[in-house]
């Protein structure tokens, strides 16, 4: 019975024994396929798919750091350096390493005090920029604000330090609209084809020689390869293609030249334009327009407020007065006249006129601001004697008048190697006709022969006019650019546009060089411009900004509403060497704008022979420069940019009504 | 106490060579997660996994010395000591990354949690052992599910669900032997599964749903929590057949793979020494596993038998949930990869564990 049971249990035990060894067996070869299959997922993943995750490994611990070229170096035509660059240090943010935006920018701002809302408007419009990319956060960076990111550099993931090379103006605003200035490339001009291969975030130039000559100034980046960790630590560098400098542009622009026009104008107390030339190639010798703007504040970013006030500005600081600005000529129109009228030969040499203060013309008195008696050419155009003129209005047909014009450089754009330039107006039977729908009338001729009217021109198209009869017809294309360099030494630009012809008579340039040298060297209105020695030959000229009927009503001449001043000039007056105008604005009379081109004159000249450069006395303290107030919108002296071929409505209109008063401002 | 003589005759020499390369590896994968290319050195962790290993080696020889039958006598007494353990740790542990899983113990820190699984196999072997196949009373399986519940409960409250589910495959593998029916098996399954909705809702912590939801989904939320799968794959993809080389892996020396030395060293092992070398170091795991189960079919009694199938439960499935983890394919757990891993109490667990399996097939033809 015990040796039964015992049996039993041995077999019992057996059957337990077997049956433990076969689960046992059962979980060998569960894990021998267990295993199985995890080395065919390990092959998958390191044999088949190998290539892909490589690739993601590299993309992983290596980082393309962008080098910014530096843009080109700009001289003068003396090859003293008008813009440069300085290294600047901007703290960016590699948005891809960043888990917490919010955070990280939060943390941002406090450490380096940048506002955290700007901070998320700049991310706000870079959204676009590929995530890898660094976005400038803080620019031009203070040495403090880079130690205490630096400091927290775990607490700033993806905020990185970056060195990069900003447009710097050594000169501030002198000749700021011949620069112009750079910012980043906007959305609209990345999809342009002349921006093709540029990115967003890239810095071009937006206006004056920075835009003109972009293509010429910019760099090209260049990239550094490194290797980072996963807090984006870098250890090495494995490749560098280093950044290519802009080419080096130097320009026409004599900074002597420029900083003796702007220096006038400040003594002078007054805005405005002035543009001066060599009459026989159309180099710029200097370009101004004030109020300027200081380049610098562009260059490393604009912060919203001060693009707004210099936006908001009653004077228009950002207008290239002298390209942009279209202001009736005045008097210095009568140069035209006197062409036209000797040229379509409806008088001679010999013609005079009576000035008895004014005269009749289709049954209406138009008044002279003189009694000149009887006068000739020249005499007519040093007393700038409005008589004289009424009658050659009346003796040309206004086409003539704007054949001539326009020969000699009004009424067009000049072509000059500056963005947006604008067309001035001289009127014609078919401009007329389009644009009102009415046919010309010839008493209107007779406003247009003193230069108001419709007639409207900038400062720049009437120094190409003062350079063109100084040189005896050749109406030359006006530039900016002299030559560049790409390293490999200088190259002269190309020629411009070749001149036109303004197929005027040698008498006749003669005829009116001896006027205009009267204008200045006798009893005439330019006295204040005259050089001893120089032979200097110019024109005065108002513009009027407001009709003497509506400043009757205003009771006085707020300094806002005031004339404008013109002189152009050229000299000496045989074999000219410079020719310009300046355009002093609301300067009130034109014979206040020549001592402006008589100290641009002499520099010149001072320069030329090596003289010491003529200095003017420091501008009295309270500069009386005109202001307006800046809730009252001023009639602007100037048409809109945007509208290119209407003539400046409210002072041309102005201006139409009070030629038959009598041009009463005139001297 | 000296070790027989006559039992070293049946001391398991392949297996021990085994351990020991595998050890071997895990020391040099150690060295290269911690290497500082700045410096030119390892990190501290070097040394102190060297020294883990001695201490595991001393634990090992320990285990291998005294009878497995005697300490199983004894099992209640280490349960106990677990479990007090366990609850000390609850109340007074060291926290660290969000979790309290670790006991001061003089300079060092011990976490208890790695030693349950041992302690839990030698507890439910001792346990069945008592009686056998056929007699089991339907107390004897409650006391084996509350043997298996009572420190995966504790465990997960530190919260570390991970070495919880550890314990689940060294209960399922001693009860199996035990002679647990495959119906109760099942519906033990379909249970667990109809709580699974149960347990999403309340039993977790939101970082575990959201573990789970990114497993699913890791690109979703790259730079986020599908972060470590993410780059975890890249790891081991890069890898290659032959791997990148020694010190070389860009992905685990600068720090994209995530505890580069613990969790994730096999994706360092499969980045730098490629197929080949996950080929070889998994050749060698389941070879370990092999030779182990193989110790418990020849082992003298059931207690042996239970005991060795009880711990290599739990050792395969953590071999095979790290590994598998590593190359993305599950939800990231700070489960270690035991022998490789840097963990002292991981390393000395796991040591203790194969002193008892080469305790049971040495003793395999001793009876008391």
């Amino acid at each position: 019975m015990a040796i039964k049971r015992s049996r039993s249990i041995e077999q019992a035990s057996h059957r337990d024994a077997r049956r433990v060894a076969r689960l046992l067996l059962v979980f060998q070869v569960a894990a021998g396929l267990v295993f199985g299959a995890i080395l065919v997922a390990f092959w998958y993943f390191q044999v088949s798919q190998h290539d892909r995750f490589l690739a993601r490994a590299e993309n992983n611990h290596q980082r393309h750091i962008d080098l910014r070229a530096a843009r080109g170096v700009v001289f003068d035509r003396d090859g003293r350096v008008l813009v440069a660059n300085r290294d600047a240090l901007n703290i960016s943010l590699v948005r891809e390493q960043v888990d917490d935006i919010d955070g990280v920018i939060e943390t941002l701002a406090r450490v380096t005090g940048i506002d955290r809302r700007t901070a998320q408007n700049v991310l706000e419009r870079n959204r676009n920029v590929p995530p890898s990319r660094p976005i400038v956060m803080v620019p031009h960076a203070s040495l403090a604000q880079v130690a205490s990111v630096a400091a927290r550099r775990l607490e700033l993931p993806g905020v990185v330090v970056e060195q990069s090379p900003t447009r710097h103006y050594p000169s501030g605003s002198l000749g700021a609209h011949s620069f112009g200035y750079v910012g980043e490339i906007t959305d609209v001009q990345l999809s342009l084809d002349g921006y093709a291969g540029l990115r967003s975030g890239d810095i071009i130039g937006h206006a004056g020689v920075e835009h003109a000559y972009n293509h010429l100034l910019m760099g090209t980046d260049g990239t550094r390869r490194v290797v980072v960790d996963s807090v984006g630590r870098e250890f090495e560098t494995i490749s560098e293609t280093p950044p290519v400098e802009g080419h080096r542009v130097r320009l026409t622009i004599d900074y002597d030249l420029q900083k003796a026009a702007e220096d006038a104008f400040r003594l002078a107390g007054f805005n405005g334009a002035a543009v001066v030339l060599d009459p026989w190639t159309g180099e710029v010798l200097a370009l101004v327009s004030l109020p300027a703007y200081d380049p610098n504040a562009f260059a490393a970013g604009i912060d919203a407020d001060t693009w707004t006030a210099l936006n908001r500005d009653a004077l228009k600081p950002l207008q290239n007065r002298a390209l942009q600005g279209r202001y009736s000529p005045g008097s210095t129109f009568k140069i035209a006249m006197a062409v036209a009228a000797l040229e379509e030969g409806v008088i001679d040499p010999d013609f005079k006129v009576r000035c008895g203060g004014g005269a009749g013309f289709y049954g209406r008195f138009y008044r002279c601001h003189a009694t000149h008696g009887e006068v000739g050419l020249e005499e007519a155009l040093e007393k700038s004697c409005n008589t004289f003129f009424y009658t050659l209005g009346e003796k040309l047909d206004v086409d003539q008048i704007h054949r001539w014009a326009t020969a000699l450089g009004l009424g067009e754009v000049s072509g000059i190697d500056l963005p947006y330039e604008v067309q001035g107006l001289i009127p014609s039977r078919a401009w007329k006709q389009e644009a009102t729908g009415e046919r010309w009338y010839p008493g209107e001729t007779i406003s247009v022969a003193i230069g108001q009217g419709q007639v409207s021109v900038t400062p720049l198209s009437l120094a190409v006019m003062a350079a063109t009869v100084a040189n005896g017809g050749r109406r030359v294309t006006p530039r900016l650019i002299d030559a560049w360099n790409d390293g490999s030494g200088w190259q002269p630009a190309p020629d411009p546009a070749p001149p036109t012809v303004a197929p005027m008579s040698p008498a006749t340039a003669a005829m009116v060089r001896a006027g205009l040298w009267y204008v200045v060297n006798r009893q005439g209105t330019g006295r204040r411009g005259r050089v001893q020695g120089r032979d200097v030959i110019g024109k005065t000229g108002t513009a009027q900004v407001i009709s003497l009927d509506g400043l009757a009503e205003l009771g006085g001449t707020p300094p806002h509403l005031r004339d404008h001043g013109w002189f152009v000039f050229a000299a000496p007056r045989d074999v000219p060497r410079i020719a310009g105008a300046v355009f002093a604005e609301h300067s009130e009379h034109g014979y206040l704008a020549a001592p402006i081109a008589r100290h641009v004159i002499e520099t010149f000249f001072a320069k030329a022979e090596g003289e010491p450069l003529p200095v003017l006395p420091p501008p009295p303290a309270p500069a009386p420069v005109p202001t307006a107030p800046p809730e009252v919108p001023p009639a602007p002296p100037e048409a809109p940019a945007a509208q290119p071929a209407v003539p400046a409505t409210a002072e041309a209109d102005a201006a139409a009504v009070t030629a038959g008063d009598g041009n009463g401002s005139e001297p | 106490m000296i070790v027989d003589r006559r039992l070293m005759a049946y001391f398991d020499w392949p297996l021990a060579t085994a351990i020991s390369l595998l050890s071997m590896i895990g020391l040099v994968m150690v060295y290269s997660a911690t290497y500082d290319s700045a410096t030119g050195q390892a990190g501290p962790q070097f040394l102190r996994h060297l020294g883990a290993l001695g201490l595991g080696l001393v634990a090992l020889i320990a285990c291998l010395a005294i009878d497995y039958r005697s300490l199983a006598e004894r099992s209640f007494v280490f349960y106990g000591g677990l479990t007090l353990a366990l609850v000390l740790t609850l109340v007074a542990g060291v926290e660290q990354g969000g979790a309290q899983r670790w006991l001061g113990l003089g300079g060092a820190t011990v976490q208890p949690s790695e030693f349950a699984r041992v302690t839990l196999a030698l507890a439910l072997a001792a346990l069945f052992a008592r009686t056998r196949y056929g007699q089991r009373s339907t107390l004897d399986w409650l006391i084996a599910g509350a043997l298996v519940g009572l420190p995966a409960l504790l465990i997960m409250q530190q919260p570390d669900l991970g070495t919880a589910v550890t314990l689940l495959p060294v209960g399922l593998a001693i009860m199996l032997l035990a002679g647990m029916r495959l119906r109760v098996l099942s519906l033990v399954f379909v249970l667990a599964i109809l709580a699974a909705p149960i347990v999403w809702a309340y039993g977790l912590q939101d970082y575990q749903r959201t573990r789970v939801v990114t497993f699913l989904d890791p690109e979703q939320d790259p730079r986020g929590a599908g972060y470590q799968q993410i780059q975890a794959r890249i790891t081991v993809g890069s890898g290659g057949l032959t791997g990148r080389g020694f010190l070389q892996g860009t992905q685990s020396q600068y720090d994209f793979v995530p505890a580069a030395h613990t969790d994730f060293i096999f994706a360092v092992l499969a980045e730098e020494h490629g197929f080949l070398g996950v080929v070889v170091t998994l050749g060698l795991y389941l070879f370990v596993i092999f030779r182990s189960l193989q110790a418990a079919r020849v082992a003298e009694d059931r207690l042996g038998a239970m005991l060795v199938a009880g711990i290599m439960a739990g050792f395969a499935f953590q071999v095979i949930y790290n590994v598998t983890m590593s190359a993305g394919l599950l939800p990231v757990k700070g489960l270690t990869l035991p022998l490789l891993s840097y963990g002292r109490s991981s390393i000395i667990a796991t040591l203790i564990g194969f002193g008892l399996i080469l305790n049971v097939r040495m003793r395999r033809f001793t009876k008391r």
